[in-house]
């Protein structure tokens, strides 16, 4: 055997090496199952598809939980992680899934709206695979997901995204993007079928209110705020003033823009009679001109680089050696959606969704995240949904 | 699947055969034989559906 093919099998030995370690934990991450306990206010759970056959057996089907109290009432709907790399949304939808009881009214909640989202990761921006929160009885894993849907599900990507149906010309990328695909179709590219689905839904189960809930960039403008069209602007606006007044933190409100398409809080009030607000919290970790993008920096939200910017008058969020912990992003969005609800119920007392056993802003600041989730290993394998 | 999603895995599978192909036959330019593999690398995960 010559050197140089000894030379060629010793290189082909180390990139198959590196290529399977890599390889092997891509397939883990993309097939870990965190499991989503259904509460006692769960009273059924069904498939994104069932508003939406063409989503059936595809990655991008999700499970959809009902909420239902019995007195009659309006319906309020909880979408989180449109983008998985902004987990506050999930956690804050798990709390709801867990703890939460209905009296009055329905709240439907889908914890992982972009399912193939949460199952694709970014190793370009050096993205953890998964993320812990310490809970009472050891720690809840979570795979770390990304923006957009993994190409393994949506490929090739178009050279434009050509928004459907007002055909407004859009980033490439954002045909993976479930929040520049509604209101979607029933035949197009996977992501617009979820958003469609999501459309289908609130049409058939008279959504009053839709709340999408997301997480931005410190040095993004829109970020600590909710975004919301002309019909919800005054319920948003009323949820501001209470929250600042009776919880002690400020949440901006921003209009919706009208000619940039694609978006739910957009598109939802456009094509629904329902009232849609996305829900914006501070995530240091998104942030360019960060450190390493660690596990402790997507939970702490601390970081020396941005503190400095913070100096400088570069953020658009109060910022200082504390950071933007976990327990404060998921607490705003508590309290921010409970106040959504009682806004709903005082405007319109006949469609009241009344919720119970939600903790508020304060509770999560001093209980922590994990307080609020229970024990899979302990819970009814029948109320156990693996996702 | 998709007819282009399936269209794009053949030409992913071409061009990995091709590298694959160039690879061997190369008998002196080392740099080039850690080019072919660099570039290898991620056509193999997208053709076994893993990233």
């Amino acid at each position: 055997m010559t050197r140089t093919a000894i030379y060629k099998m010793s290189l082909a030995a180390i990139f198959g090496l590196v290529s399977g370690i890599a390889g092997y934990q891509f397939y883990e991450h993309r097939h870990y199952q965190a499991p989503i306990i259904a509460g006692p206010g769960v009273t059924r759970v069904v498939k994104l598809h069932e508003y939406c056959p063409s989503l059936k057996g595809t990655p991008a089907d999700t499970d959809v939980f009902f909420l239902e109290g019995a007195g009659d009432g309006g319906t309020v709907l909880l979408v989180a992680n449109t983008h998985s790399n902004e987990p506050a949304a999930r956690l804050t939808a798990e709390i709801f899934l867990e703890n939460c009881t209905i009296q009055k009214g329905r709240l439907i909640v889908i914890p992982q709206f972009n399912n193939s989202g949460s199952r694709n990761t970014k190793p370009g921006d050096g993205y953890p695979l998964y993320f812990e929160i310490p809970t009472a009885w050891g720690k809840k894993k979570f795979r770390m997901g990304n923006r957009n849907a993994s190409p393994l599900d949506s490929w090739p990507d178009p050279d434009v995204y050509i928004h459907y149906p007002d055909r407004s010309l859009l980033s490439y990328l954002d045909v993976r993007n479930t929040n520049r695909t509604w209101p979607g179709r029933p035949d197009g590219p996977l992501m617009e079928r979820v958003c469609f689905a999501a459309m289908e839904l609130i049409r058939n189960e008279q959504v009053d209110v839709a709340i999408d809930i997301h997480g931005a960039e410190t040095m993004f403008p829109v970020t600590n705020c909710i975004v919301a069209p002309e019909k919800s602007s005054r319920i948003a606006t009323m949820v501001q003033l209470m929250t600042q007044a009776m919880e002690g933190f400020t949440v901006n409100v921003y209009p919706s823009p009208q000619n940039f398409r694609g978006l739910s809080h957009r598109e939802i009030g456009d094509y629904s009679n329902a009232m849609p607000f996305l829900l914006e919290a501070p995530i240091p970790f998104l942030d360019q001109p960060t450190g390493p993008k660690t596990e402790e920096l997507l939970l702490t939200g601390r970081d020396p680089l941005l503190l400095s910017l913070a100096r400088q008058g570069k953020l658009f969020v109060p910022y200082d050696e504390y950071g933007w912990p976990m327990k404060n992003r998921v607490g705003q969005h508590c309290s921010v959606i409970l106040e959504i609800m009682n806004q709903l119920s005082q405007a319109s007392p006949e469609r009241a969704v009344v919720a119970e056993n939600v903790p508020r802003y304060k509770d999560v600041l001093e209980h922590d995240v994990g307080y609020y989730y229970h024990n899979p290993a302990t819970a009814d394998p029948a109320r156990v949904y693996p996702n | 699947m998709t007819v282009i999603m399936i269209v794009y895995y053949l030409i992913t599978a071409f061009t990995a055969a091709m590298l694959i192909w160039n690879f061997i036959r190369e008998k002196s330019d080392r740099q080039k034989m850690v080019l072919y593999l660099i570039v290898l690398t991620p056509l193999l995960l997208r053709i076994l559906r893993i990233r």
